[in-house]
């Protein structure tokens, strides 16, 4: 007992421990003293970091869920399905957090059931992405249920949402589909506020595209860290499985990138917003092309090409980011860029403190989860029984 | 009426009934020209001098925090303001290139007919009202905040520091005022009839005349007019409304350019699942026939097995009987040959009967 207690404190969970600390005060501070004594938002600049980052790419980096499990169950790649329970886990860790960490922006957070049970604004994209939001997140955690219940031995349970799979899967795609999409489709109102690279009537088009391209890459990015960190959890099959669930992955990941590429040139073409190129703006939107969309593109293709996992890695990283680098340069960088410099949007710390802070609410739980419960192993009572 | 709420709730329906009291027809080729009694503001710069009575105006009917420095110190004016949680309205002095006197141009919200910040709203708390203006029930704001994204002109303001009932503020037009029969509070305090309060369709006539009349004054343009599908607050300049920090706002109004995204939601309900069942199907099926055929590919291949060793012990049987057959003959044959060469010795042995011993001691050799 005493050997586990010195080992339970290593660095990485020090570390965790003192985050978890140091969110704790902040959420004090949010809660005590109001959004604006721990954010740089203000009246012209609404949303920030933690609609940006912790919504924004929460929810698209969740994408795996969706994905993984639509191909597995939908389109009979059965041999990703030790890929389908730690996707489907990651994702509805993501989705609960996301609605967590809303609850930091929202003003009045305990009313965040208003739109759906008092008050419905139909006509919003907003209520959109809510209704499906709060349903995807219920449909995810019947989803990942069973991994629960053959923890705790609940065999009828489990049975039962073992059952519901199938209807899951096909209800989670639609859900994903709808707002991921209207994720995009928010900017869709403000055309005078978001730069004309970004603005366009097809952004619910692009961010279901890349939202596919973020749920590929994660599984591929989150399956290198688990290698790392949690190989002693991982079975056989699991093991077996990964380098072909990671090389499949890419292989999907290249196309929807290289497709989502030539979108955006026909969109800039009908547009015709290339004269925007040669701006700043533009040299940051061709990096975003350039860097975070061919690249990774590229280098999944050669991944894949070269059986290189490295390589596939390397373009996983890249495709992640690409995902965090489109949704704040949407959200925050080209959104107010007539503004003059000053009356601009940059987070504050406490802010940044506040993603850290749910960024590794998600991790403590993922590691709690997958250490105790069948998610990268199958359970021995449980084999081949889904 | 069941159909009509569910349809309401998948967001297909209703994208004027953003609007509060009207229900107008999603999806037809009827449209919402705004309520024909709705009132306005007409903001003339070309008579406006800074003088911030407005402001003071709307401080006081509205009830605000007075501000640090007092309305009378025009000093203010020498920085870029907008208005937040306590000033609903503000007067700003631009210093265009080639004019020998500053401009000014009060700003507030402009109450459009569509309100980009009802249509944004998940809980419905703006309300276009049929006097024109646009009102706020903090009641249901859950403070997402989403209105002051869809602002094109970014008008509302959120109370940042009020950690238990932060809300949205901006001007009301001084609804409950305009209601009790009196002039909005920026109106009546206006000394130089830069502010008009009236009918908006008369509004847009008045405009109209004094630009016909004085067009050396003016430039030939109703900001307003069709911004984001129309404002009820309507201003007239000298110069270019962009010089006056007004932006460039299309004719499109906010339902306008939401509706497609939404429309497309109950299509993604209704078919994405007969696609995904389809897609579903075709891989289920693809596995049966996959399984058929590798039935039917190892049936045959168990038959090719069976009847090549069917063959083979035929063939073994066959030689095997062959075989017998050769041997029996041999043996048949040795033996009669054997019956024969006895039959001859003992005709040899009759004929000779001195050989008969030598004869009868080779006889074992033939029995064996």
């Amino acid at each position: 007992m005493s050997h586990d207690q010195k080992k339970f404190w290593h660095a990485g969970n020090i570390l965790t421990a003192i985050i978890l600390a140091g969110g704790l005060v902040l959420t004090f501070l949010r809660f005590y003293k109001g959004i604006g004594a721990v954010s740089n938002l203000d009246d012209n600049n609404p949303w920030g970091l933690w609609i940006g980052f912790d919504l924004m790419c929460g929810v698209a980096l969740a994408a795996g869920g969706y994905v993984t499990s639509a191909s597995c169950y939908l389109f009979g790649m059965k041999h990703y399905h030790s890929a389908v329970r730690p996707a489907i886990t990651t994702a509805f860790l993501g989705y609960f957090f996301v609605v967590v960490a809303l609850l930091y922006d929202l003003g009045h957070p305990w009313r965040l059931p208003y739109p759906l049970v008092y008050s419905q604004g139909t006509t919003s994209l907003l209520f959109e992405v809510g209704l499906c939001v709060s349903l995807y997140v219920s449909v995810l955690f019947i989803e990942w249920s069973p991994a629960a219940f053959e923890w705790l031995g609940m065999r009828k349970l489990r049975n039962i949402a073992v059952k519901l799979t199938l209807p899951l899967t096909i209800m989670g795609v639609v859900l994903s589909t709808m707002h991921q999409s209207s994720l995009g489709a928010l900017f869709l109102i403000a055309p005078g506020k978001l730069h004309p690279l970004w603005y366009s009537s097809f952004m619910p088009v692009f961010f279901f595209i890349s939202s596919m391209v973020a749920g590929t890459s994660m599984v591929i990015f989150e399956g290198t860290l688990a290698h790392k960190g949690l190989h002693r959890m991982m079975d056989e099959t699991h093991l077996k499985e990964a380098n072909g669930v990671a090389f499949g992955f890419a292989k999907a990941a290249s196309f929807i990138l290289a497709g989502y590429f030539f979108i955006k040139v026909f969109d800039i073409t009908m547009d015709d917003d290339w004269k925007y190129l040669a701006t700043g703006y533009g040299a940051i939107f061709l990096v975003e092309m350039f860097g975070f969309v061919l690249l990774p593109s590229f280098l999944y293709a050669i991944g894949v090409r070269e059986k290189n996992l490295k390589i596939v890695r390397i373009a996983s990283v890249l495709g992640v980011l690409g995902i965090v680098v489109n949704r704040f340069n949407v959200s925050m960088v080209a959104f107010n860029w007539q503004l003059p410099a000053a009356e601009r949007y940059f987070p504050s710390l406490m802010e940044v403190g506040i993603s850290i802070f749910v960024v590794t609410l998600i991790i403590t739980t993922y590691r709690f989860i997958t250490t105790r419960m069948p998610v990268l192993f199958e359970h021995p009572e449980y084999k081949d029984a889904h | 009426m069941h159909r009509r709420k569910f349809l309401s709730l998948l967001g297909g329906a209703g994208i004027a009934s953003t609007l509060g009291t009207t229900k107008a027809k999603a999806a037809s080729n009827a449209s919402f020209d705004g309520y024909p009694d709705a009132m306005g503001v007409l903001h003339d710069s070309s008579r406006c001098i800074g003088c911030r009575k407005c402001e003071e105006g709307c401080n006081t009917v509205n009830h605000l925090p007075k501000p640090e420095k007092s309305f009378d110190d025009l000093s203010v004016l020498d920085t870029k303001r907008r208005t937040s949680a306590t000033v609903h309205t503000v007067v700003n002095k631009y210093n265009v290139a080639g004019l020998d006197h500053p401009i000014f141009r009060k700003q507030q919200c402009n109450h459009c007919m569509e309100p980009a910040c009802a249509s944004a709203c998940f809980v419905k708390a703006f309300t276009k009202n049929s006097d024109g203006s646009v009102t706020y029930n903090g009641d249901v704001c859950v403070g997402c905040r989403y209105c002051m994204i869809a602002c094109p002109y970014s008008v509302p303001t959120f109370e940042y520091d009020d950690p238990l009932d932060p809300l949205i503020q901006k001007c009301t037009m001084c609804h409950p005022l305009i209601k009790e029969g009196k002039l909005p509070g920026c109106v009546q305090s206006c000394p130089k009839e830069a502010l008009t309060f009236g009918k908006r369709s008369d509004l847009i006539e008045i405009a109209r005349e004094r630009i016909r009349k004085y067009p050396e004054r003016y430039v030939n343009k109703i900001y307003g007019e069709t911004e984001a599908g129309g404002t009820n607050w309507l201003y007239l300049a000298p110069v270019k409304h962009t010089e006056l920090g007004q932006p460039v706002v299309g004719k499109k109004s906010a339902p306008e350019l939401t509706a497609g995204a939404l429309g497309a939601v109950p299509m993604v309900v209704g078919i994405w699942p007969v696609l995904l069942t389809g897609a579903y199907a075709i891989s289920k099926r693809k596995e049966k026939i996959a399984a058929e055929d590798q039935k039917a590919a190892v049936a045959q291949a168990i038959n090719e097995t069976q009847s090549a060793a069917d063959d083979k012990l035929k063939a073994a049987m066959e030689k095997a009987a062959k075989d017998k057959e050769a041997s029996i003959e041999r043996e048949t044959k040795k033996a009669v040959a054997n019956a024969e060469k006895e039959f001859e010795a003992k005709l040899a042995a009759l004929q000779n009967p001195e050989s008969e011993e030598v004869e009868e001691s080779s006889k074992p050799e033939g029995d064996a």
